[in-house]
């Protein structure tokens, strides 16, 4: 032991207590030979190896908090089929190249199509049925996974940022910017999410990415909210007194010390925002905001398909009810949305201290 | 004395929220392109356009407009609907009934829904029938609404036909016409004594309405099981459970009583936000009301109906606000406003 902390003095190193360091494991008679050439050999390397193993070290509580996390996750049955469900979807929207080859290599969200009246799943090839124009319903289920994936992820991390942007600086700073950016978000919080959505999106031209400026736009101030209230709260801390009495300055407190720990309720809104953005998303391009008809996007391909609705194709000398066109998109929006909420609401009961252990 | 503060004080701090809700959409429209434009014919000649231009002040500086409309707004002129050809209040007035009577009864079937699965979901904590519940609320927030719609259209209306598929009444009715008294469809029927339109209105609102309530089920389920799940780890439940009442007595009038608080604000913001309107929903159903007509009115770049549309909603939605925050020191004495 005190050679240890020799050792470690001589480096100029911390190691945490009870930590083995090379020199303190213990070491069998028989092997003394081998261990004391291994010493020899890494002789030269023992400084950045030892380094190395600080750095682990002072990883292992957090490590420890993921593996409990991870256990409770799997064990929730919940919270394994929401992982599965976001994973089929992501394998979808990555591997949309090889299971669905694009027509035109510039444009993979144009659905390729006969220009012929709907066909039923299964006819001449097409998995799952023709739409509009003939468009293959297949392809659209799967590149529309890839559409829905980059509006979620895009829309809700930059209004997560947004968010966290300003309502850290309205909770650190308070006074009168506190009170511009709340009465800002005031105003934003009163008009129905969907129709300020809508508003905006119809005075911009139609398209999939003014449908995702818009949805930021309706997104940041709920997050502004939220992180302001933890702002509020963590500022109280002892530590952040601690960094002030040292002598921080008030950005790097703000950004180093109190953000990151008023992140964590977010996780969880982060989570099931990713499904929320996808289902408002769908909604306006169902109302026919954002994508044109034939264009691979779930909620579109629901409103193509609804022309048809009810009422009766003929292929092969026998009548169908096409069902297909909006069944399956509407089916995918639902596993995609599905799983970002049962993983949401296990990460909730996890980071919930009362439902902990 | 206080209370009366205390609604004065919120209604002043109204005020501000208002007006810039006004102004952010009065720019919104003004981003729009040209309104004169709206006014427009094939056969508008240029001098017919500077007359309509010079009429609504379309030449001054946006402030300008801006005041126009205000001033307007304070004389009951809301401006002219062009989706509903009727002046924007007059069209407020034409289409809020309906959307009242859908946003009710899904709100009914919502509470009733909500709070017996989410009672019964504290209640067997961890068992199957927790999980079951559980996977249902989640469903009914994951679900797209307009795809549920068409689903429960297929299967109820085509399938099994026992719901009509849309409108507020049946096509018979169109010809003899139906009462206007109050202007809400189910009072009435009643009132005017036809029986057999108060049937027929009451099936084709069944559809919306079931379409409608999913979400709000699954939101008062949540906050329905965890606030309970909070009372029955309190003293007075162990109490009454000590005391030896049984079980049902417990649950019912002592620990449910008490979780229903948190749950009748989140009933009273759901009711404020659907009485805005359920565009989808609406517009799925053909039924004619407030969604419908902001979502005709927003296609067709209707700009006076979207700003009274929205003027009105964040109003309802303000009121509503405050509504729920008396309601709650009303039913929690404990609770001091401030």
């Amino acid at each position: 032991m005190f050679e240890r902390k020799d050792k470690n003095k001589q480096i100029g190193l911390k190691t945490s207590e009870g930590v083995p360091t090379p020199s303190s494991v213990p070491v069998k008679k028989g092997n003394e030979k081998k261990a004391k050439r291994t010493v020899a050999v890494n002789g030269k390397s023992s400084k950045s190896k030892l380094l190395l193993k600080n750095i682990t070290n002072s990883l292992k509580p957090t490590l420890r908090e993921t593996k409990k996390s991870t256990r409770a996750m799997v064990k929730s049955p919940l919270a394994v089929t929401g992982i599965v469900l976001i994973a089929f979807v992501l394998f979808l929207g990555i591997a949309a190249p090889i299971l669905a080859p694009p027509q035109f290599a510039d444009d993979p969200l144009y659905i390729p199509r006969d220009f012929e009246t709907p066909k039923p799943p299964g006819a001449e090839g097409h998995l799952l049925g023709t739409g509009l124009q003939g468009a293959d319903i297949f392809y659209g289920v799967i590149w529309g996974a890839r559409t829905s994936i980059e509006i979620s992820l895009f829309v809700v991390l930059t209004a997560a940022i947004i968010g966290i942007v300003l309502g850290a600086i309205s909770g650190f700073y308070g006074g009168r910017i506190d009170d511009l950016i709340m009465r800002v978000t005031d105003i934003f919080l009163s008009i129905p999410s969907l129709i300020l959505a809508m508003a905006v999106a119809a005075v911009l031209s139609r398209s999939l990415e003014n449908i995702m400026f818009a949805l930021i736009l309706v997104w940041w101030p709920p997050y502004t909210r939220l992180i302001r209230g933890q702002v509020l709260s963590v500022r109280e801390n002892t530590y952040v007194e601690a960094a002030r009495a040292i002598g921080c300055k008030n950005k790097r407190i703000l950004f180093k010390h109190i953000v990151p720990n008023s992140l964590a309720p977010m996780l969880v809104s982060i989570t099931m925002d990713i499904g929320a953005v996808v289902l408002v998303a769908a909604g306006l391009s169902y109302l026919g905001f954002g994508a044109s008809s034939g264009t691979a996007e779930w909620g579109k391909m629901v409103s193509d398909g609804q022309q048809f609705f009810l009422s009766t194709v003929y292929y092969d000398g026998q009548a169908y009810t096409p069902y297909w066109m909006v069944t399956f998109p509407g089916l995918m929006i639902f596993i995609f949305v599905m799983g970002f909420n049962l993983l949401g609401d296990a990460l909730r009961d996890l980071l919930d201290p009362r439902l902990r252990r | 004395m206080r209370l009366a503060s205390y609604i004065a004080k919120r209604l002043l701090l109204l005020i501000p929220v208002l007006l810039g809700v006004s102004i952010l959409v009065f720019t919104l429209t003004r981003f729009a392109g040209d309104p004169a434009a709206a006014y427009a014919t094939e056969k508008t000649t240029d001098a017919q356009l500077d007359l309509i231009r010079e009429k609504f002040h379309l030449n001054e500086p946006i402030i300008n407009q801006y005041w126009y409309w205000l001033d307007g707004v304070f004389h009951g002129d809301w401006g002219y609907s062009r989706s509903a050809r009727l002046p924007v209040t007059d069209a407020i007035v034409e289409f809020f009934p309906a959307t009242f009577e859908l946003t009710l009864i899904s709100m009914v079937i919502a509470v009733v829904i909500g709070v017996a699965l989410g009672t019964i979901s504290a209640v067997k904590r961890d068992t199957p029938v927790d999980h079951g519940t559980r996977i249902m609320a989640l469903s009914g927030v994951s679900l797209p609404i307009f795809w549920l719609a068409l689903m429960l259209q297929y299967v109820f209306y085509y399938a099994i036909p026992i719901f009509p598929a849309a409108g507020q009444y049946g096509d018979k009715y169109i010809l003899t016409g139906v009462p206007d008294y109050t202007g809400f469809l189910l009072v009435d029927s009643l009132l005017a004594g036809n029986l057999p339109l108060f049937g027929d209105a009451i099936m084709h609102i069944v559809l919306p309405a079931v379409t409608l309530s999913f979400g709000s089920i699954a939101i008062i389920t949540r906050i329905m099981r965890s606030s309970m799940l909070e009372v029955l780890n309190q003293d007075f439940v162990k109490t009454a459970r000590a005391k030896g009442l049984s079980e049902k007595v417990v649950i019912r009038k002592h620990a449910r009583r008490n979780a229903l608080i948190p749950t009748t604000t989140v009933v009273g913001l759901s009711f404020g936000g659907l009485l805005g309107g359920a565009v989808l929903t609406e517009s799925i159903f053909s039924w004619p009301g407030l969604g419908r007509w902001s979502s005709t009115a927003i296609l067709s770049n209707d700009w006076a109906s979207i700003l009274g549309f929205v003027l009105l909603v964040s109003i309802i939605y303000v009121f509503v606000n405050l509504i729920v925050d008396l309601m709650y020191a009303y039913l929690d004495p404990r609770v001091r406003l401030e």
